[in-house]
Formats: structure tokens, C-alpha cells, sequence
């Protein structure tokens, strides 16, 4: 590439450099636990002098992630697939139809990215508990749908702007009806982008912590809350060992859908130019 | 037909944004009402909550909170344009891939799992400790937990994968053209990145700048588990106050103060971005 062999020899050097030095502190802390979960004292310390497994088998053990986990599931299965249905539903009206406050509507569902996740959650509690709505898996999926759905209109956004309008006319002149045409041109269209934006929503619920420490109960704990109130209570390494597995999970789940739909597409950093 | 359509697609989701709009509104009843200790229930209107609130444990909170915002907003943006350039501009496929998902994988983390990891290195016997009295530098550990430092590089490291995606999308939306215009009327590559690239990424690094300073703002975790209630911030002490004192008017008043912070100064930012745009003539 021109713009690059033009460079002076320095340049060419410190560049990568810079980018392996970065890319080295992202991945410091992840390097750390992993070292830290295998250590066998109880305690994080530096070098480990003896490895052990014990933490690994006491994460798959102890009844509170395994509690968590269900519940985990629970809410994520259920706001990431509500989530994607919402956004979608609501990004295909916003594109075709004129409807009242639509602005007002987009301004308020994406409000979440910048209001603090704390001052929902307290509002949430605030009102169950004013009401007598009990604080159960409802009000938490509720709260996640709220959270993740910016991130599913995003994503959806992006795959209808690269949608060909005339695939839609086409179906709609030879006949088909709105519905028909939403259901086999327009969404099967959008596939691609949709489980991107699904797939976001349900990491990102899965993960999803501050609020939903206000809204959870110690039947609805989510895993997260169940690995704060660990750290709280035990040093040992067994939240390290948690940690690497979640770590392995994820970012093999990315690789993946990295390898089979390209995240650079869905996440809309190609470079077109 | 298209009403009923309309009806279906929209209807949802205005049920969520009603949610949105009653817990914000909760919020906001809750913090002009009297606190009743020892219940849920609360009392009559009052001004007291916002009254009381320039003591000093809730101005430190407050400019602290503000302070770290700031700071993790810069050095996320100084760190993460490198990587986002590099992630737009790497010609190899397999180096692409390695770029993008080592620096979005702490996005999908969790704010728990990153910030363990981070009390991991920065502990009293964690790697940094470790590494340097193994080297023979130091006698006694050096104190990383409980600081603003620790707390600081912890933050930043939460908000780098989306500042990244951000400034990828915009790069990756600059027309090359104009670079290599700029390059073929004699200007070389320093002054073709900060005349062309960087101007043209605007407006990555305004949404960066945004999204940076909310959730630098809305973060909990990192400041109670590494801050250890040493570094207050807003969101510890809204915690603090909803949870161990039951006390949710003076909770809900925080909240209130906090989002009208955050909302001025994403006002301001807005503001000199037009200022920015009119000098510059576009």
C-alpha cells in the first residue's frame, strides 16, 4: 500500500509497536487471572509456586453461580430475544412508516446509553417497591431490555442501511402483501445483522451488573451479582477461575461468529473505501 | 391494514420507553420526598436532600467522580485511536481478526470479570507487586488497591473496546480519496493523518467522548471493588445510601444531581462541537 511504504523506516517500526504495546495492556489483566486461577494457595499472589485445579472444580460446585447461571440464562434467553424482536419491529416502522413522537420515542429508548445504569435500577426498585409488583425475573428482564436495546437498534440500523429497497418493491409489484414481503424479503434480508445485534444484546445481558444489582433478589441473582457478593466474602482464586472460564467462552463465541459472518460487517468497521 | 401494521411494530416498544420514562420519573418523586428510617414508605415533599448536599462527602463524591470521568475519557481515547486505525488499515486478514477481537473481548466481559482481573494485578502480592520484588526493585509492596491510579487504569481499560468499535466505524467511513489527494499535493503522513484523518474521524471521537464519559459515570464495580470506599464516587455512595441506609429519597437525589451533571456537560460537548463546525467553516 502507498500510503504506508512511504513511511520512514522509524515509523514503520514504532507503529506496530505502539499497537502490540496496547493490545498488550487489553490483554495484561486476562494473562494475570488466568496465572492466578491455577495457583493452589488460597490467596491471589505472584508467582504462583504451586498449581492446582481446586478452583476450577469449586466453581462448577458451589450452588450460588450454579444458581446464578440458571437464572443468568433465564433473563438473558429472554431480554436479548424480546430485545431483538422490539428493535427490529421498531427499526423496520422508523425506516417506512410516519407515525407521532417518533423522535421522542427514539430519544427516550436510547436514553439508557447515557443515564446511568444505577439511576434506573433504583428507579425500578423504587417502583416495585411502592407497588405490589413482586420483584421477580419479569422486572429484571424488563430492566435488561431496556438496557441492551440501543445496542439491537444499532445493529439493525446498519443492516437496513445496506438492504436494496428494490428487492422490497420487486415482491410488493408483483403482489405480495406488506406482511408477506416483510416476512420473505425484508427480514431474511436482515438475518445476518439481526443475530449480530441478538447475539450483542445477549453477551451484554449476560454480563450486565450495576442494575442488576438493584433489581435481582436471592432468587433471581443473576451470575454476576453471585460473583460480586463471592468476592465480598472469600479472597480465594475460585472467582479467578470463574473468570477464565467465561473468558474462554466468550471470546471463542466472538471468534466464531468472527470466522462464520464477519464482525467487521456487522459491527459496520469495514473498510469501504 | 397499515395502521394495524403500525400498530403491531411500534407498540412494544413504546411500552418499554414508558418504562424508561416511569422508573426516571420514580426517580425523580423519591428525590423531593422525606425520609422515614427504617421503612420503604417516605414522607412529604422536601428540598432537604438537595440542600444537604454540599457537605463535603458528597462534593468529594461528586468531583471525584467527575475527575476520573474526564481522565477516562482522555487517556481511553489516546489509547484506543491506534488500535482503531490499525483494526481499519491492516491489510492482513488473519492480523485484523486478532486486533478486533483481543480488544473487544473486555467489552463482553462484565464489569465484575474485568475488574477482578484488574485487583489481580494490581494487589498487594498481585503482578505488579510480584514482578518488581521478584526483580529485586522493592522491599514493600507499593500501594495500587485503593487509589485513584488503580481505579483510574481499571476504567479505562472497561471503556477502550466500544471507544474502539466507535472510532473504527468512523474511520473505516473516511473516503481514502481524500487522503491520497492530500498526499499527491506533496503533504506527507503525519500531516496527512492530522489534516485529513483526524478531522474526518470527528465524529467518532465526539460519540467516543460521550459514551466514555457515561460510562465512566454509570461505573460501580471498578470504584467499590478496587476504590475499597477510599475513592467515593457517585454511584458507591447511591449504593451505599439505597442499600445500607434504606435511605432511597437521598439515593434518589444523587441520581437526580448526577444525570443533570451528565446531561450538561454532554450539552457542553454539543455546544463546542457547533462552535468547532463554525470556525471551521463546514
Amino acid at each position: 500500500m502507498k500510503i504506508q511504504s512511504s513511511l520512514p523506516l522509524s515509523m514503520r517500526i514504532a507503529g506496530p509497536m505502539l499497537i502490540a504495546v496496547l493490545l498488550a495492556f487489553v490483554l495484561l489483566p486476562v494473562v494475570v487471572v488466568t496465572i492466578a486461577s491455577f495457583n493452589a494457595k488460597a490467596i491471589i499472589s505472584f508467582p504462583p509456586e504451586s498449581y492446582s485445579l481446586n478452583w476450577f472444580a469449586r466453581v462448577f460446585t458451589y450452588p450460588d453461580f450454579r444458581e446464578g447461571f440458571r437464572a443468568s440464562m433465564i433473563i438473558t434467553g429472554w431480554s436479548s430475544f424480546l430485545a431483538l424482536v422490539i428493535g427490529t419491529g421498531l427499526a423496520i416502522a422508523v425506516k417506512s412508516l410516519e407515525f407521532k413522537g417518533k423522535q421522542t420515542l427514539l430519544a427516550i429508548l436510547h436514553s439508557p446509553l447515557v443515564v446511568p445504569h444505577f439511576t434506573l435500577g433504583l428507579g425500578l426498585l423504587i417502583l416495585v417497591s411502592q407497588t405490589s409488583v413482586q420483584r421477580h425475573y419479569g422486572i429484571v428482564i424488563l430492566c435488561h431490555i431496556m438496557l441492551v436495546l440501543p445496542f439491537v437498534l444499532r445493529s439493525v440500523y446498519v443492516s437496513m442501511e445496506n438492504l436494496d429497497a428494490r428487492l422490497e418493491q420487486a415482491a410488493a409489484s408483483l403482489g405480495a402483501s406488506p406482511v408477506k414481503v416483510l416476512f420473505t424479503v425484508t427480514i431474511p434480508l436482515l438475518a445476518p445483522g439481526l443475530f449480530g445485534g441478538w447475539l450483542f444484546a445477549a453477551i451484554m445481558s449476560f454480563s450486565e451488573f450495576t442494575a442488576s444489582l438493584f433489581v435481582t433478589t436471592q432468587a433471581t441473582q443473576t451470575l454476576p451479582v453471585a460473583m460480586y457478593n463471592y468476592v465480598r466474602e472469600y479472597a480465594d482464586p475460585t472467582l479467578a477461575a470463574l473468570s477464565v472460564v467465561y473468558i474462554v467462552v466468550t471470546a471463542t463465541v466472538l471468534a466464531f461468529a468472527n470466522y462464520f459472518l464477519g464482525l467487521g460487517k456487522i459491527l459496520n468497521i469495514e473498510d469501504n473505501h | 391494514m397499515r395502521s394495524d401494521l403500525r400498530a403491531w411494530l411500534v407498540s412494544p416498544a413504546a411500552f418499554i420507553a414508558l418504562g424508561i420514562t416511569v422508573s426516571l420519573l420514580a426517580v425523580l418523586q423519591f428525590s423531593f420526598r422525606t425520609f422515614i428510617p427504617g421503612s420503604l414508605d417516605v414522607g412529604g415533599l422536601t428540598l432537604a436532600n438537595f440542600t444537604g448536599m454540599g457537605k463535603s462527602i458528597y462534593f468529594d463524591a461528586f468531583s471525584n467522580t467527575l475527575l476520573l470521568s474526564i481522565e477516562t475519557t482522555v487517556f481511553s481515547l489516546l489509547v484506543a485511536y491506534p488500535l482503531a486505525y490499525a483494526l481499519v488499515r491492516v491489510q492482513s486478514r488473519a492480523l485484523k481478526s486478532f486486533i478486533l477481537v483481543v480488544s473487544i473481548t473486555p467489552l463482553f466481559l462484565g464489569e465484575i470479570v474485568r475488574t477482578y482481573s484488574w485487583i489481580a494485578v494490581l494487589g498487594s502480592n498481585g503482578f505488579i507487586n510480584g514482578t518488581l520484588r521478584a526483580l529485586g526493585l522493592i522491599d514493600g509492596p507499593l500501594t495500587l488497591m485503593f487509589t485513584h491510579v488503580g481505579v483510574l487504569v481499571a476504567l479505562v481499560h472497561v471503556t477502550i473496546p466500544v471507544v474502539v468499535l466507535m472510532l473504527a466505524t468512523a474511520i473505516s467511513h473516511i473516503n481514502r480519496d481524500f487522503e491520497k489527494a492530500a498526499q499527491s499535493l506533496g503533504a506527507g503522513p503525519i500531516k496527512v493523518f492530522v489534516t485529513v484523518t483526524l478531522p474526518l474521524s470527528m465524529p467518532g471521537i465526539l460519540a467516543s467522548i460521550t459514551t466514555s464519559f457515561a460510562w465512566t459515570f454509570s461505573a460501580f464495580a471498578t470504584p467499590q471493588m478496587i476504590g475499597g470506599g477510599r475513592v467515593p464516587t457517585v454511584s458507591t455512595l447511591v449504593y451505599q445510601l439505597g442499600f445500607s441506609s434504606m435511605n432511597f429519597p437521598l439515593a434518589a437525589s444523587l441520581s437526580v444531581m448526577g444525570l443533570l451533571l451528565t446531561a450538561s456537560a454532554l450539552y457542553a460537548l454539543g455546544f463546542f462541537t457547533k462552535r468547532l463546525k463554525a470556525i471551521g467553516g463546514h
